[in-house]
């Protein structure tokens, strides 16, 4: 490829997600700033490790949630007791307890939704998506560490040598042409029709 | 510090690492369908197809073609669909309700279950929606849409609109929880495919999902309280099922103890089902280093439990009905064990309350015959449970005039026939097409389900544990 590569990685690879931990935690303290770290698997206490800020998402649970109990709410009172009363069984128009069942599921159901949404598009994950993968082996049984190199302050081989003390198994340098490509969808789509399914460039070829 | 029980086995026996869980997961959907595959799948288009022609009938026609008359207007139709409602509870009881108890031994079998959970559902669904009669118009029936047909809105004062908002927020949110969980397993898929075609294919299903911390963080929170939710929502559901009966003054339906009744029925029967289609998958598809004995012998245990609980709940109701000195009441249970439909009940008191309590014996329990014999059992026994509750509390009128007996007719069987092909035919698709095991959370528990166990198994628990920091150690 002509293009000339100016993203720069230093990638180190770990079996063992204890020796991640320990290793992640050093490497951090030794003044390496880490990219991002790519797992099989959810790591117990990887987030503190690499110093990330607790999810948010609780919280769009419970702001979604909210939501959907006022909005059950105001539409059965506003249809049952305001809009169409009607006697049913010469009970109360605002049979409040009669509710409950609706607004719960309404509850729950907006809660689930617009957190999943919400994670969804804040993490960007999205059917047309064509993720940047630094070692297709993260997904299988290795934990990738990525390392920007124009991030950092040390040299190539101070990181390398620090991704050794922390047992990476391998290390090697990884070059990218461009920035992480995110296709839009109709960008996506038109080259879906163009050049077809098996032959799309918006298909992951990391092989 | 966290206590190794000495005595568990680990999860994940074989001695398996990670990346043989993603070998022995992804093979079977990487491979070409095998023969085996084939004769399930055309037997289920058969049964879809058969049952089919008679589902169109009742469109057609209309379901005065199902056994129903004047006095018994439901029968087979709502007994079918609490019994599949009831089949879907052990899904989300797997992934949501022993997610937050924390037990491990859930994850390999929390992807099947929870796929079965939506399959039955649909199937559910299938009932009240046929039911309708005209289900093309059905939307306004059942949905707050502004229309000229009689009363303006539904009513929410009404059990069965209830219903329609448990069951579907239950679909969508079980669908979504199995959805995300998918996500992680789509990618390693997407990552191993040779063919242009399904590395777009399970691209496309995987969102773009790479591993990253950041997204695991969240995907964790999500998890968390997707099964938080799911919780409550699961005994919503069938509590609300069980209001369908219980709001209304028929002897033999108006009882206080039918939610939680319900429930417990629902996760016995579900946990029969799951049994039924995991030791077919295990040995299908050669998992049984993921799908232990202990797994097996775990939701055996959980059967006796809710099939006492079950069997409790049927005495109490006769002793209730007894205590409350309600003529009626008395009269409608006892016409339930000596009545005309006596079969049925003494079906559902041999399948539901007997038949489990042969798990008590470790023999039986741990084996996988008697295990898949007594998980069919169990499901017929609680399609009998909704039969008796629904047909025999109808078919004694107030009127004895009234009094009939309901037999089925061929389009009643046909239709529960035609759910059947549904629910194998989706569920065959799902089993080849997507991974039956979740590959990432069984990762996650590998390490310390197997190596840690067998190193505490080696010192005593008091001890110190060389190389073993407090936050990765855990008790299963």
């Amino acid at each position: 490829m002509a293009m000339e590569k100016d993203k720069h990685y230093l990638i180190g690879v770990f079996s063992d997600h204890d020796d991640l931990l320990h290793g992640i935690e050093d490497m951090r303290d030794k003044g390496v700033k880490i990219h991002e770290v790519y797992s099989p698997y959810p790591v117990h206490g990887l987030e503190h490790a690499l110093g990330y800020k607790r999810s948010w998402m609780p919280k769009a649970a419970f702001g979604f949630g909210a939501l959907g109990t006022t909005l059950a709410i105001t539409m059965q009172v506003s249809m049952m007791a305001i809009d169409w009363p009607m006697i049913i069984g010469g009970k109360s128009y605002l049979a409040v307890p009669d509710f409950v069942p609706v607004s719960f599921e309404m509850t729950v159901l907006l809660a689930a939704f617009g957190m999943v949404g919400t994670f969804l598009v804040t993490r960007d994950l999205k059917p047309y998506k064509v993720p940047r993968i630094f070692d297709i082996r993260a997904t299988d049984d290795k934990h990738i560490v990525a390392v920007d190199l124009a991030a950092n302050k040390l040299s190539e081989e101070q990181i390398s040598s620090l991704f050794k003390e922390a047992h990476a198994e391998e290390v090697y340098r990884r070059d990218f042409a461009d920035e992480e490509k995110s296709p839009s969808f109709i960008s996506y789509m038109v080259d879906l029709f163009t050049n077809g399914v098996t032959r799309s460039s918006r298909i992951s070829t990391h092989r | 510090m966290q206590i190794i029980s000495e005595v568990r086995e680990p999860l994940v026996t074989g001695g398996k690492t990670i990346k043989d869980v993603t070998n022995d997961i992804a093979r079977h959907v990487e491979n070409q369908p095998t023969r085996l595959w084939f004769i399930c799948m055309a037997i289920s288009i058969i049964l879809l197809g058969t049952g089919g022609y008679f589902v169109g009938d009742l469109a057609w026609n209309g379901i005065g073609r199902w056994g129903l008359n004047k006095t018994v207007q439901w029968a087979w139709d709502i007994t079918n669909f609490v019994w599949w409602v009831g089949i879907g509870h052990a899904g989300t009881l797997i992934s949501a309700i022993l997610l937050l108890f924390r037990q491990k031994w859930r994850t390999s079998i929390n992807r099947a279950a929870e796929a079965m959970t939506i399959f039955a559902v649909i199937c559910a669904a299938f009932w009240p929606v046929i039911h309708m009669g005209r289900p093309w118009v059905g939307a306004y029936w059942v949905l707050p849409l502004p229309n000229t047909f009689g009363s303006l809105w539904v009513n929410f004062n009404s059990p069965l609109l209830w219903d329609v908002f448990a069951i579907s927020t239950y679909f969508s949110v079980s669908l979504v929880f199995w959805y995300v969980g998918l996500i992680p397993d789509f990618a390693t898929i997407r990552d191993r495919a040779t063919s242009a075609a399904s590395r777009f294919f399970y691209g496309v299903l995987s969102f773009g999902w790479t591993g990253s911390a950041k997204d695991w963080m969240h995907y964790e929170a999500v998890s968390l309280i997707l099964a938080g939710l799911s919780t409550p929502l699961v005994l919503s559901v069938h509590t609300i099922v069980s209001f369908d009966f219980a709001t209304s003054v028929i002897p033999g339906w108006h009882t206080t103890i039918f939610p939680p009744y319900f429930v417990a029925g629902a996760i016995f029967s579900g946990f029969a089902m799951v049994l039924t289609l995991m030791l077919v998958i295990r040995k299908v598809y050669r998992l049984e280093d993921y799908i232990t004995m202990e797994h097996i012998e775990m939701m055996n245990i959980i059967i006796i439990v809710t099939g006492s609980i079950v069997g409790i709940a049927y005495t109490t109701e006769f002793f209730i009905a007894w205590y409350s000195g309600v003529e009626y009441e008395q009269y409608a249970f006892i016409n339930r064990a000596t009545g005309p439909y006596w079969w049925a009940y003494w079906a559902m008191m041999t399948c539901n309350v007997i038949s489990p309590q042969l798990f008590w014996i470790k023999k039986i329990r741990t084996s996988l015959v008697w295990t898949f014999f007594l998980s069919i059992i169990v499901n017929i026994g609680m399609w009998f449970e909704r039969f008796v509750i629904i047909v025999t509390s109808l078919h004694r009128d107030y009127l004895p005039s009234s009094w009939v007996y309901f037999t089925p007719t061929i389009h009643d069987i046909m239709s529960y026939v035609f759910t059947f092909g549904l629910f194998f035919f989706l569920f065959f698709l799902f089993a080849k097409f997507f991974p039956v095991v979740n590959m990432a959370e069984v990762k996650a528990v590998l390490k310390d389900s197997n190596s840690k166990v067998y190193r505490a198994r080696r010192t005593l628990v008091n001890e110190p544990l060389p190389q073993l920091e407090e936050n990765t150690v855990e008790a299963k």
